[in-house]
């Protein structure tokens, strides 16, 4: 990492420690704006947040290994998310996996080659009534076909 | 396909409680001629129960809360809504929002709550600006701030705390954890969260759908309330309906309803059996669809998953135990290595490769979940292993060796 980049990223998360308080209460938002923005939440970024709340960085990295929405290893470009609960699994998430998988060439949890996509199963999207769902990035899509899911990843940039 | 758009003003529901006409900030406008003890008696009478599946009654929540001392107390609004089949929560602050903040501010007022907390779950992140604007707009109109409405000392904001995917967290005291920067796994209670939560000062937890119901009760009056319902379990309940029907989505019925009606209401054909109360809850099978769903008989926190003939229900079953395994958060032993050995108990199953000496042992081990665990997670767990295989053994013991028939 670049002393340049670091020093870049060490600003954007004070002003985060600005926005949401210097308190340890604030760790939670704090970490979301760093994944949402990085897509991950590196070790230099923990330490960075660790001396702002005056906390052991250890204690960044044990909420991030709690969480499933935060992760320190880097994931593709664009998170997809395919709800696995019994709601979704019976109107048909394993058939539109299948596709998904096909389509990109990898099995369900792993990272496309040019980085572009990282597959996943999530537990209850919430959608229950209108599955089978997934997420790509922030936003869900609903009532899925195989067809229809392998069109939505055509438009993701 | 996209289907969830913020838009208030398009309003289709209709219910007798919780989705009948509200304005937004009318029940603030009322609470600040009220005292904090005529608020604290309509509750009373309303006989309300927590909504998020417990059913803690709501009056003595908020009357602990108000009687604890402290100079700084919270309210928060449980929206980590995880249980697998639930999402009236999803509605509510998508389509009501001013029914869950105003039941909020309602709750700063009676408790002595200067802040109010959304535990939003991190998969309705889409919500958080629309939520974050309105927010903003009750600001504008001050229904939230310093002397809201002109009424001196009355101070009450409202800030949002996005959760990460972690299913313990609906929890109240793995939720509190969480929000004070910490992994969320659960507290030992006592102390409870009514006088040692957020940050050590008394806090008072309530479900989405319960502030919900308060600010109505506030509007017409805790007898109104009651009216609806059976004898225990008052007032109606939001149901999130999926699975094998016609018409699944967020239904607004008295309880006491049978399982059959609220079959019948959804247009469900065929059905073999329906599971209440989410992954944690149980499974129904055909004989009892006369049961009520109500506190007497089958208390639920609104799910109902229905599945028809021709689901398989070991699957079904295996579906909620890999659920519990992930979502352990692993702090005590019973639920930590409990909910693996069900789970390979139901592929042993699965593969043909058991003694029904061993499922009998895991069914106790089940049981002994239920007492050992540290929190509802790990005492619920076992819920619906016992229940499927208790309602469902013939299909599920009369299938052919290692082979998986049906879905």
């Amino acid at each position: 990492m670049l002393i340049v980049e670091k020093n870049a990223l060490s600003e954007e998360i004070e002003s985060y420690v600005n926005k949401y308080g210097n308190d340890r209460s604030a760790l939670l938002m704090i970490l979301h704006e760093i994944q949402k923005k990085h897509r991950h939440i590196s070790e230099f970024a923990q330490q960075e947040v660790a001396r702002l709340l005056n906390i052991h960085p250890v204690e960044v990295y044990s909420v991030i290994s709690f969480f499933a929405f935060l992760n320190d290893n880097p994931k593709g470009r664009n998170l997809v998310r395919v709800c696995q609960t019994i709601s979704c699994d019976m109107k048909g998430k394993k058939q539109v996996v299948e596709a998904i998988e096909r389509e990109l060439g990898i099995k369900i949890g792993n990272t496309t080659k040019d980085n572009k996509f990282t597959v996943e199963y999530a537990n209850c999207l919430g959608l229950c009534d209108m599955g089978p769902a997934m997420a790509i990035n922030d936003r869900v899509y609903t009532n899925l076909t195989p067809e229809k899911a392998v069109e939505l990843l055509a438009k993701v940039k | 396909m996209e289907s969830i758009i913020f838009n208030p003003k398009e309003k289709k529901r209709t219910g007798p409680v919780i989705f009948s006409e509200y304005k937004r900030g009318d029940a603030i406008r009322k609470i600040i001629t009220m005292s904090r003890e005529d608020i604290l008696f309509e509750l009373k009478d309303s006989k309300l129960k927590g909504r998020g599946g417990a059913g803690f009654p709501t009056s003595t929540k908020w009357m602990l809360t108000a009687a604890a001392k402290s100079d700084h107390k919270f309210i928060v609004c449980n929206a980590d809504e995880g249980e697998p089949g639930t999402f009236k929560d999803r509605v509510l602050l998508s389509e009501y929002p001013e029914l869950v903040f105003d039941g909020m501010v309602i709750g700063g007022y009676t408790i002595g709550a200067q802040q109010g907390i959304l535990y939003l779950r991190g998969e309705y992140e889409y919500l958080l600006k629309p939520l974050e604007d309105y927010l903003e707009d009750m600001r504008k109109d001050n229904l939230l701030g310093n002397n809201i409405l002109g009424k001196e000392g009355f101070n009450f904001d409202i800030s949002i705390v996005l959760g990460s995917g972690a299913y313990v967290c609906g929890e109240e005291t793995a939720l509190i954890e969480s929000l004070e920067g910490h992994r969320g796994e659960p507290r030992n209670r006592p102390p409870y969260p009514i006088n040692t939560g957020y940050l050590g000062r008394p806090t008072c937890v309530n479900n989405v759908e319960t502030l919900s119901a308060i600010t109505h009760i506030v509007m017409k009056g805790g007898s109104w309330f009651s009216k609806f319902g059976t004898d225990k379990s008052s007032g109606s309940k939001l149901f999130s309906v999926s699975g094998d029907c016609a018409k699944p989505g967020v239904y607004e019925l008295p309880w006491g309803i049978k399982v059959s009606e609220l079959l019948k209401i959804v247009e469900a054909k065929n059905t073999k059996a329906v599971q209440i109360g989410g992954a944690s809850g149980y499974c129904i099978p055909k004989s009892q669809f006369e049961r009520a769903i109500a506190y007497e008989d089958i208390p639920t926190g609104g799910s109902v998953m229905i599945f028809d003939e021709s689901r398989d229900m070991l699957h079904v079953l295996k579906n909620f135990m890999e659920f519990f395994v992930d979502e352990s958060c692993g702090q005590c032993t019973p639920c930590r290595i409990g909910n693996h050995k069900l789970l390979e108990g139901v592929e042993m199953i699965e593969r043909g490769e058991y003694t029904f000496s061993y499922i009998n042992k895991l069914k106790d081990l089940g049981r002994t979940m239920q007492v050992t665990s540290k929190c509802g997670l790990g005492q619920s767990s076992p819920n619906p292993f016992i229940s499927i295989l208790e309602n469902f053994k013939d299909e599920i013991f009369n299938r052919s060796n290692g082979g998986r028939n049906g879905r």
